[in-house]
This record gives structure tokens, sequence and C-alpha cells, in this order.
């Protein structure tokens, strides 16, 4: 509105701005985007090195999709993501507050902050294959327990349901909580210390603190790493995959979305990965939207107002 | 008093939470760096929590392969990464920029837009992609690595957010006063105020990017291209008499030092932006 | 759409006028080569460049590892030097070979493979794939004579009766199409063999000869009794259930899906292997601890510490795998035959159809598969069990071939025959994908996850996930 009243339109900029983004999107995204969505409605698949279709079949992939285990699928991908993302989004939560409270002396903070982050280092893969040989029936963790006389015998934790799906959660856990927890910081560092500081002389303790100013401050953030984390949720595959050999075993509790999309790629089964993308591409949008609403539109007494404070106060 | 002894409770929990944690993630790391100092046999033979005494000769093995191009798969690596950081970090922050700061038609649209490929999987159109680049002819090329990377959504999301919280559009319409130019403005204002967050997702889609192997992997062909986790697929799908876990394993640790040495770079970076924080506003 | 329709109608024209053309071609080429070959060999690479003035100059090998590059510099002696990286090789008339390796990993290979070879018809000369490589578990899929990606070996100008006379029978007839027409040819046999701990042996059955334990593990039934008395003694058989699976695969009457149909027919060998599995791991014949191959558990079984008396493995297994997990003392195992005759195995290599290169492509198979000195050669610098018939014959009596490992037994013995009685099960396209998901769905059964319905529901969906085009699935009655 400002800018209309300055008579100065510098909306062609914010298209200059943008373009670059959108270039390269259309080019590299959505050109094979569109692709897949139009084999979505063929039959569409190589049976060795044949080619069969494209035969336009209408809507068939998406009422096989529905009647096969896809629903199932998507159940396991919740649960695995559920049991990596709350203590991940806890502990991080916790820990950016700890390491940017300059009343909380954290020795070593460095040290600390450089080795939460060391496990995203690591390939998904190459991790996958540790936990693989750490929670063998013979591995490390099972003598452990065999000497320390927990159990009997050994426990077979990926022969399990639980154990698979604790042990994917755990993984995930370890990979992306220091992820988490710097991009946190950095939302924290990004509140303006003077409202700490006033906070500091109204009183504030840190549980008040963190609950009515940190957190509130932080949304669009924290509605960020909400949002990614369901994306890469309901993308999980690396983790899932090598740790179960692709199989989502036992019984294919394990498998996820990204797996069962990935079976179809593997089928070069383009009409059936196309129809199961858009299912994938439609509720990853809507948890988005909500999500997105939650955190951000509202507002009450949220971040865009704080954040643009001293912005009023100046006009 | 009463708050004092809290503050303290709360220092002994969070060193105690910290030290479970850290020992957590160190743990693979020792154990990743025993493994490399191990032998295959050793390796097959299970777990342990020693190392052993074939560091030089694994690491003489992958760097000495005359058919295995450890560093020059690192370097291609390095290119692929640090451009893709770079590129990825800048555009988004422009595009960002453009959207939070100016008003057009189609702001609310862009954004809608953008927020609703923010959930796209790369799996999805994976095969499309590989098509159209093998018709650019950029198959087998680095580029198709790197390029699409200034369109990274999230990354995107993540610097709008930042802006949200922390770039008041008075200082743009100061400096829009003091006669600089929008692009300037952007260059030597906007920017250094995004550090910390460009800090981060510089770290975030260097890391990404490094150990991503499915792009990668459909697009690159020759070897002189290949890049880190290729090579190390490679080492693994050797057949049953040249598979040596040895050297998967110290391939994969040597894949790690630059990365550690980039996180180490940019999280200085990180802890410039407290101080930057602090006199902005 | 159109565009789509158009070009492949363009396509199949094209392999159509080309297959034609080639056949032509080549049958010129095939008289003036053994011509060639037959006057004079060593006055092959002048007379060559005369009478082959079409050959191309780079010849593309697609492999998925080392593997086929190693053998193939080692024994064809057209290749004056490798450069330093492997990714080209050049040979003494100034052709060049390039190898293109792509990871096995996540399909990458095939997937890399599929498209040159689709695209074989339009790519430039120097970019046709001359020659490829192929594991035994999908070898069927590109030696399909509908689709015609491989050469037959007769157009190149091989002779399978007489020019392989010396291969493995079994070896010739997986390589052939459904018209019984060979594609493929392969300079390894897999025949496995049961590897036993003496130590155990002399202590339960009072004697580790492998003559005296080869009776007792001459089928099934006798092996079940020695099974029983291995328990008895606190010693398991085999490791797992996944051990065993091959036998029972490679002695399968029909083809998982028979040619040119889109049935699953599973064999009743299969559900033979999942219910004798089941009442051997009820029995306790198996290590609890150890699921399925390639994981630490099965590789703790192969050491010292373990219960486990035998592993099944053909002779790249006691190399690879047996000999770096044992850590006990030299000369605690022996071989001897198992319980039915099978193969683990193999890499083929494959001629692409549209080569420029015949003559080379040719020579190399040749090279690399049928000259008895050069499988001699890899026998011993790979330790691979060569496909030559008289090569192996001799191995088995020649005490250069005795291993310390095995306390001084000559494992030819007991490979050589093995590999004489094979017969292969009929392959198909399938194979791979059948192999694999039918391991996992009743692997869940056999760990007691999930019934033995649900397992056969869960490998029927794994199935139509993999493969699109299968209408049905049968099971035995």
């Amino acid at each position: 509105m400002k800018q209309k009243r300055k008579k100065i339109d510098y909306s062609k900029w914010g298209y200059i701005f943008i373009l670059p983004f959108f270039v390269s999107f259309f080019i590299f995204s959505l050109i094979p985007l569109v692709d897949t969505i139009r084999y979505s409605f063929y039959e569409y698949y190589r049976s060795g090195l044949k080619e069969i279709g494209p035969n336009f079949i209408g809507m068939a992939n998406y009422a096989s999709l529905l009647k096969s285990d896809m629903l199932k699928y998507a159940g396991n991908t919740l649960i695995l993501w559920l049991i990596g993302f709350v203590p991940q989004i806890v502990i991080a939560l916790l820990l950016a507050s700890w390491f940017v409270d300059a009343r909380l002396k954290i020795r070593g903070q460095q040290f600390f902050k450089v080795v939460i982050y060391l496990p995203n280092l690591i390939m998904a893969s190459a991790f996958a294959m540790l936990f693989f040989t750490l929670f063998s029936n013979k591995g490390p963790i099972n003598s452990i327990l065999l000497s320390l006389g927990i159990t009997e015998n050994p426990i077979d934790f990926m022969g399990t349901v639980f154990g698979t799906r604790t042990l994917v959660g755990v993984m995930n856990f370890l990979m992306w909580f220091g992820n988490t927890t710097i991009m946190l910081m950095a939302a924290i560092m990004g509140i303006s210390p003077d409202i700490f500081e006033a906070s500091e002389i109204d009183g504030c303790n840190s549980v008040q603190r963190f609950f009515c100013i940190t957190l509130p401050l932080i949304r669009p953030i924290l509605a960020y790493t909400l949002i990614t984390s369901i994306i890469g949720g309901l993308q999980m595959f690396d983790v899932p995959q090598i740790l179960t050999n692709g199989q989502g075993s036992p019984d294919r509790t394990s498998t996820t979305l990204i797996m069962f999309l990935n079976n179809h790629l593997k089928s070069k089964n383009y009409g059936m990965a196309g129809a199961l993308s858009v299912y994938l591409f439609i509720v990853s949008g809507i948890l988005c939207f909500i999500v997105y609403r939650i955190t951000n539109d509202e507002d009450p007494d949220g971040s865009k107002a704080a954040a643009k404070k001293n912005k009023k106060g100046r006009r | 008093m009463k708050s004092k002894g809290y503050n303290g409770f709360r220092t002994i929990f969070a060193h105690v939470l910290l030290v479970i944690l850290s020992f957590m993630c160190l743990f693979f790391f020792y154990i990743l760096l025993v493994n490399s100092t191990r032998s295959h046999a050793d390796l097959q033979k299970g777990f342990s929590a020693l190392p052993g005494s074939s560091f030089l000769t694994n690491l003489k093995n992958v760097a000495n392969d005359g058919s295995f191009p450890m560093v020059r798969g690192i370097l291609n690596s390095l290119i692929v990464s640090s451009s893709c950081a770079a590129i990825c970090t800048y555009f988004s922050a422009l595009t960002a920029y453009g959207l939070y700061a100016y008003d057009f038609k189609l702001k609310k649209v862009a954004f809608t837009f953008i927020m609703a490929i923010l959930v796209m999987p790369t799996q999805v159109t994976a095969m499309g992609f590989l098509r159209l680049i093998t018709k650019m002819g950029m198959y087998d090329s680095l580029l198709p690595l790197i390029i699409p990377s200034i369109a990274s959504p999230s990354v995107f999301y993540f610097m709008y957010s930042y802006l949200q919280s922390s770039l008041p559009l008075s200082l743009v319409e100061a400096a829009r006063i003091d006669g600089s130019k929008e692009f300037r403005t952007f260059n030597q204002i906007v920017l250094p105020i995004m550090k910390p967050a460009i800090a981060v997702q510089a770290i975030f889609t260097f890391v990404g990017s490094w150990n991503n192997y499915f792009v990668p992997a459909l697009v690159i062909q020759s070897k002189d291209k290949m890049t880190v986790p290729i090579l190390i697929a490679l080492l693994r799908g050797a057949d049953y008499l040249n598979r040596d876990m040895g050297k998967i394993y110290m391939m994969i640790m040597v894949a790690i030092v630059p990365i550690i040495l980039v996180y180490l770079i940019l999280s200085k970076y990180i802890i410039a932006g407290v101080t930057l924080g602090g006199v902005k506003g | 759409m159109k565009k789509k329709v158009v070009s492949i109608l363009l396509l199949a024209a094209m392999a159509a006028s080309s297959l034609t053309g080639c056949g032509g071609s080549n049958s010129d080429s095939q008289t003036s080569n053994t011509s060639n070959v037959g006057s004079d060999s060593q006055s092959s690479d002048a007379v060559n460049t005369d009478s082959q003035p079409e050959e191309g100059q780079v010849i593309n090998i697609y492999s998925f590892n080392d593997e086929l590059r190693t053998r193939i510099t080692a024994v064809y002696s057209e290749i004056e030097s490798t450069s330093e990286d492997g990714t080209e090789s050049i040979l003494k008339d100034g052709s060049v070979i390039r190898w293109i390796i792509n990871p096995n990993q996540d399909g990458v290979y095939q997937d890399k493979l599929d498209e040159a070879l689709n695209g074989q018809l339009t790519a430039a000369a120097d970019n046709k794939v001359d020659i490829f490589a192929a594991e035994l578990d999908y070898v069927v899929k590109y030696i399909d004579a509908d689709i015609d990606a491989a050469m037959t070996l007769e157009s190149l100008g091989i002779n399978p009766e007489t020019d392989l006379a010396d291969q493995f029978e079994f070896t010739k007839t997986v390589a052939c199409d459904q018209n019984g027409v060979q594609r493929a040819s392969t300079w390894q046999a897999c025949p496995g063999v049961l590897v036993y701990r003496r130590d155990i042996a002399k202590e339960v059955f009072g004697t580790d000869d492998p003559e005296e334990i080869g009776k007792k593990t001459k089928d099934w039934a006798a092996m079940k009794t020695t099974a029983e008395e291995l328990k008895a003694s606190g010693y398991y058989t085999f490791s797992s259930y996944a051990d065993t699976f091959r036998l029972y695969n490679n002695s399968m009457a029909n083809a998982w899906v028979a040619p040119g149909e889109t049935t699953i027919k599973v064999d009743q060998k299969i559900l033979d292997w999942v219910t004798d599995s089941k009442e051997w791991k009820d029995a306790g014949y198996f290590d609890p601890t150890v699921k399925g191959q390639w994981n630490s558990d099965w590789f703790t079984a192969m050491s010292s510490s373990s219960k486990v008396f035998a592993f099944l493995f053909p002779a790249w297994g006691i190399d690879t795998q047996m000999v770096p997990n044992w850590d006990g003392e030299e000369g605690s195992w022996a071989v001897t035959n198992a319980p039915l005759s099978y193969n683990w195995g193999g890499t083929f290599i494959l001629a692409a159809e549209g080569t420029d290169n015949p003559q080379h492509v040719k020579d190399i198979i040749l090279a690399l598969t049928a000259d008895t000195d050069n499988l001699t050669k890899i026998s011993k610098d790979y330790a691979d069990f060569t496909n030559a018939k008289s090569v192996m014959q001799a191995a088995a009596e020649d005490d250069s071939f005795t291993s310390d490992f095995l306390g001084g037994q000559n494992p030819y013995t007991y490979f050589t025959p093995g590999a004489d009685t094979i017969k292969m099960a009929p392959l198909s396209a399938y194979d791979q994908g059948c192999v694999e998901l039918v391991q996992n769905a009743f692997g869940d059964y056999l760990q007691d996850q999930i019934d033995y319905d649900k397992a056969k529901e869960n490998f029927e969906i794994a199935i139509r996930e993999r493969y699109p085009e299968i209408t049905e699935i049968q099971w035995p009655e």
C-alpha cells in the first residue's frame, strides 16, 4: 500500500527477482511433472525391454491404487514419521532454547553444536548399514544385553514390527534433530534481544519466556520445520529401504509410500507411479495447507505483529 | 535464590542430556572410523569396538586404485555441492525477498504456487527429468545436478519465514531514500541481514547435494564426472572377489571430511549472525 | 501421444530393416572371418582392416562391475594398453574399447543398459552398445527372441556346437532364447558343493572323510537323518532356510513364467522348500539367529564360534566368503557333494544387436569363453570355476589345485562332477523378481511373523507391483 502512495512502482522488481526461480522451476520440474500427471491416466510400463502403452485408461490407475495396500503404507509412513518426529521436535526446541539462553551457562556449547549435527553428514544408506550391523542377532547390542543378563536369547530387533519401526524412528531422530536444532537456533537468534531484555526486566522465568515469547516469535520457522518434516516424512525412503532390504519386512509393516512408489518405478510402471505421485501430492498439499493455516494465518499474538513492531513504531 | 537453584538444576539437566545425545552421535562416527581401520575380512566377522590396523591399507586401496577416481569424485562432489549451495541460497533469498518486499498482482498466486510445489517428491519426476535433460543435451554432465537447485521451494520458504521475522521493510525504504538501487539494496543490505539463514541453508543444501545418490546416478555416466555417492555405490556393487568393505567404509569416511570442514566454516557464520542480530532493527 | 506412436512405429520399422541388413552383412563378414582366422591368425591384423572396412572404431562394453574388464584385459591379446582409470583400452589395430560400468545397486545398471539398447538404432556408430554383461538372474530378459536385443551367436559367426563344445551343457541351455538359439556365452560355471566343518564331522560322525560324509548328504532323506544326528550333539546343519533355496529353485520343472504367457506358475519345488524349511526350522536344524544371507549374522555363522555344520557354496563362495570369515585353524573345512547338484551365479556376455564391431565382438567372446588356454589362466588367476570341461577335468586331477583351507583336499574333484550333472531349471525373464520376492514373503512366514496364506498373499501383491503385466498367479494344488 505504501508503495502506491510513493508513486514509484517497484512491482516490476518483484517479477524480476522471482523470475530465475520460476524459469528454472518450469523447465526442470514442471515439464517432468506434467509428464508424470499425464501418464497417470495411461497404462504405461515396461515388460523386460518391451514398452507397453501408453494406452489411455482414465482413472483406472487411481482406482486400482485405492484397492491396493496404499492406505496401509500411508499408515506405516505416518507411524514411522511420528516415532522419529515427536522426540526430534521436542529435543530440538529444548536444545535451541538452551543454546541461545545466556543465563544457562552451557560449557562446550560450540562442541555440542557441532556434534549434534554430525549424524546428518553421514549418508542415510551408510547410517542404515551401521544400524543393521549393530542390531543384528549376533551384533554388539545383543551381546551387551546378553552379558548384562537382560535377555536370555538374543533379541531379534529387525524381526519384529515394533523393533523395526523403533529402529527406523531412532535413526530418523538421530539424523535430523541436529538439523532442526540449528534451524530453530537461527530463528531464535533472529528475535531482537531487546524483547528478551524487556521480558527479563518484567520478571519472566525461562518457562514463561519460552512459551510466551520464543515460541510465538519463531512461529514461521516452526511451521517451516513442521512442513519440511512432514514432507520429509512422506518421502521417507533410504532408511527403511536399506534397513529392511527394500522389503519393508516383517509383513510389509515398514513399507513407506515412497518405497511403494519405488517398487512401481523399478518396474518402469510410469502409469501407476504417476497416479501414486498425484495422490502423494494431494495429501501432502492438504497437510501442509492445514499446518500453514494453523501456524501462520491466525497470528493472534504472533510473529508478524511482533516482527514488524519496530517498523510500525518508526512509521 | 530459588531461580538460581532452578537454573542450576536446568544447567545440570541440559548437560546430562547433551552428553547423552553427543555420545550417541559420536558413537556412530566412532564406529565408522573403527570400521575404516579394519580389513574386509575383519569387517565381515562382525562388530568390534577396537580399531584394526588396516587404516593405511584401506586408504591406499581407495586412493591408489587406478580405476577408482577418488580424488576426481571428491572434486566433482565439491563442485556440485558448493555451486548448489551458492546458487540455491542466493536465488532462494532473492525470490523470498522479491515476494516479501514487493507488492505485485501475481504475488499471492506465486506464493501459493511455490507452497504447493514444496511437497513434490523428487522420485516423482525423476524419469521425466532424465528424458528432458537428455533432449537438452545435458546428459552425463554436472549442470543438471546444479542448475535445478535455483528453484528450491523449501529453501525459499525458510528464507521467506526468516525475512518475515527479521527484516523490517522500513530498512528497505530507508535504503531507497538513500538512492540505493533495488539489486544493490538486496546484495548489500538484505543479504548481510540474512547471513545466519543463508549459512544454515547453505550447509543443508551442501550436505543434501553431497549425499545425493538418486539423481546423479541417473544423470552421470562417465567415470570422470561421478560424484562420491556413485563411487560408493560402485564399491558396494563390486563382485564377490573384489568387494572390500574396508574400502567402502574408508570411502565413506573420506567423503565425510570435506562436509565436516564446510560445516565448521559455515557454523562460524551462524555464530556471527548473533552479533549481527544484536545491532539490527 | 501421436508423436510417441509415430516414433514407436518408426523404431519398429527401423528394427525390421536393420535386422535384415545386419543379417546380410553378417553372413558376408562371417565367411570372410572364418577364412581369416582359419588361414592365418597372426596376420589377422592386416587382413582385418582390408576385409572389414565397416568395422567401427569404438567398442562399448557395458558391465556392472570390474569383473568383466579384468577378465577380458587378462585374456584378449589384441589389447595393447588400458588407461590408468580403467575406462578405455586401446587395441593393437588402433580401435578403442570403452568400459562403461554402472553399479547394480537400485537397478541403475539395467536402467542405463535398457536406455542404451532402446536407443541403439539411432545412436551414432561410436556410441552403440557392442557387448554387455548380464547376470544369470536376468540374462533371459535380454536373450528374448522377440526383443532381439542380443545377437545370436550364429549371426556373429560363432557356432555353439563346435566353437563352444567344451562349455558345460547347462550354461549353453540357459543362454538360449525360446527358439533354442544361443545368444549369450559365459566363461564361468558355478556348480555348488556342500562345505562342512571337519571338526564337527569327526565329533559327531567319527570321520571327516569327504566320501563318507558325502554318503550322509547324498540326498534330502539322508540329509535329514544327518541333521537329526547333528542336532543331538548340539549342532545346526545349515545356517538358515535361505541357504537351501538355490537347490530347490534349481530343480524346478517349469519356468516361473512360460514363454509368451503372463501367468506365474509357482512350482511345487518352491512350496517344498517352504514346507521343508518350516519342518527343519521347527526341528531346530537351522541356526535360529541367522536370517537370510549376506548379513553379519550369516558371516558370523562361518566362524569358529558357530555351531553350523555346513554351507552350500560354489567355488567363489569358498574363496570370498568362507576363507575370510573363518578364524580357526587352517584346514578345518572340507567339501563334498550337496544333496542335489546346483548352480549359483554366473555372468554372461552378450553381443548387442546393431553393434558396429561384429568382428571384435566375436573375437572377444571367443577369447573369453571358448579358448581353453585363456580359461585356464582365468581359473588360476581369478579362481573362477571356468566354463571348460577339459580344463576343469584336468583341474580335478591336478594337485596344484588342492586347497590348504580345505585341509589339502582338491575341491575340483567335487566341483567338476557337480557341474556335469547340473540341470538348470528353465529360466524366464521374471526370475530375478520371483526368486527375490518369494524368499521375502515366505521369509516372514518362516520367522513366524505371518501365517502361510498371508505369505502367499504378500507374494502376489509384491509380484503385481513388480510386474504389472502378470495377470494371474497359480499355486500348485
